[in-house]
């Protein structure tokens, strides 16, 4: 049965994670290398790398990153922030991204859905929506969440998954960084108007939350930060909890094998 | 030991490259034909569309190539598709290793949400056979990228369940595939890619 998925995402200035960095073994300003191998190793699903400041500042995400985290990383991975043009995605699908996430450039040009998904194939483009809910109206949000603009929500994932899009990004500026969970209900609906998978974003604040966002929030994958920087919860233990109210996540029967002959020994 | 990386036009070749990198081998990647007949192991990757791939590799004169080899050879993904009889993708003739047929996933409506198209992430596996499943449980997870997929017959060599069972994995002779993708599924990718270079020839 497909596993639900469980995505920490790394947020990254001038090639070092920036916030939320708050583990023993690792340094003060991380390493997104060191610590996206560390996820993988304790079972995340996925990653993904954002360049947090560049749209706003108009920066590129770093290609000499993407291949450093390609060849240390053997999961997928995901990778965002100010990529507004083919020869800036091309550039990273050469790198070894599994998939680029476009955002305020999806709204500002949605042809580039379109040129993205014709040129590299539809799994290769995620589009991400950031939105805030207001007097029952979703409202897509360009730049880092700092500007409204026409679009809403449920009608602009629709039309980005009609342009090529295969896979939604949503993140609630409402829940984001509330850590009261997850928006379940405009995910359910977005999940449900959908074909292509929708993963949550913004509000993850226990274990209770994924349970929610995978059940009533009808998500096919959840992604948060700063549980995971902060160790407020661990991947394997949020994957044994879910796995006991019988949601289907990937436990890694090999890891385990190894885990037990050490024991042993 | 001499590995070849197929090049064409395709993506996610670095990924493989450094998966094998990772496993301590340094792969060549080129669409040479004597490179490619004189390698000790061939991979087949891929990410792309059927037949604009396939008119790709008929140009090279890929296509007989690939089918000729006598060493281990190893497809991935749409690798795996275009190593079949034919794709269902733009009604595409494939290179017919594999005795199967390539189709699209076709959701069952109010069927719930697991049944989006593509199949993305992590799926489990069952019924294996075959030196490349050597040490690999069943019931592990490996990473699926997807919207087309082979039935499952004679060659079906690992299955898996996507709105229907289908072929995860095919073997036939010293031809192996993965729809999954080994170089993206961890540890137990890894262990799967060790084994394709362990087969005894």
């Amino acid at each position: 049965m497909l596993a639900k998925r469980i995505i920490p995402c790394l947020d990254v200035r001038n090639g070092m994670t920036v916030k939320g960095i708050n583990f023993v073994n690792i340094r003060e300003v991380g390493d997104p290398v060191e610590l996206g191998a560390m996820y993988a190793d304790q079972g995340a699903d996925e990653l993904v790398f954002l360049d947090i400041t560049a749209s706003h500042e108009g920066r590129k995400t770093f290609v000499e990153l993407v291949k450093r985290i390609a060849k240390n990383v053997n999961i997928p991975f995901t990778v965002g922030g100010g990529i507004s043009e083919l020869k800036d995605i091309e550039a990273l699908l050469a790198a070894g991204a599994d998939k680029v996430s476009i955002n305020s450039a999806a709204i500002k040009n949605p042809d580039l859905i379109n040129s993205m998904a014709l040129h590299f194939g539809s799994q290769f483009v995620v589009v991400a929506i950031d939105a805030l809910e207001k007097n029952g109206q979703w409202v897509a949000y360009i730049n880092g969440g700092r500007i409204p603009t026409e679009k809403e929500l449920f009608s602009w994932a629709k039309e980005a998954q009609n342009r090529g899009a295969g896979e939604i990004l949503f993140t609630s500026m409402n829940h984001d960084g509330t850590k009261n969970g997850f928006a379940c209900e405009a995910t359910a609906k977005l999940s449900e108007n959908l074909s292509i998978p929708v993963i949550a974003s913004g509000g993850a604040g226990n274990m209770e939350h994924y349970a929610e966002v995978f059940t009533s929030g009808k998500a096919d994958a959840g992604l948060a930060a700063s549980i995971f920087h902060f160790r407020e919860i661990t991947v394997p233990e949020l994957k044994t909890f879910l796995n006991e109210r019988n949601i289907p996540v990937r436990l890694d029967i090999i890891s385990k094998l190894n885990t037990s002959q050490h024991g042993q020994q | 030991m001499k590995v070849v990386i197929i090049k064409y036009n395709a993506g996610n070749i670095m990924s493989v490259d450094y998966a094998l990198q990772r496993l301590g081998i340094k792969p060549l990647i080129t669409n040479e034909h004597e490179e490619i007949k004189n390698a000790d192991r061939v991979i087949f990757p891929g990410v792309g569309e059927a037949s604009t791939t396939m008119g790709y590799l008929k140009k090279e004169k890929l296509d007989l190539l690939i089918k000729g080899l006598k060493q281990p050879v190893l497809g991935i993904c749409l690798g795996m598709q275009l190593m079949c009889m034919h794709s269902e993708e733009n009604d595409t003739p494939c290179i017919g290793i594999f005795n199967e047929e390539v189709k699209k996933f076709m959701p069952k409506p109010g069927n719930e949400s697991i049944h989006k198209v593509p199949q993305m992430g992590w799926n489990s596996l069952y019924n294996m056979k075959g030196e490349l499943f050597k040490n690999i449980p069943d019931n592990n997870f490996v990473y699926f990228v997807h919207s087309y997929y082979a039935s499952t017959g004679n060659d079906t060599a690992a299955y898996c369940d996507y709105i229907e069972p289908f072929s995860a994995a095919l073997q036939k002779d010293n031809f192996y595939a993965t729809q999954f993708h080994p170089e993206k599924s961890g540890k137990t990718g890894a262990v799967i890619l060790e084994n394709f270079l362990n087969i005894k020839k």
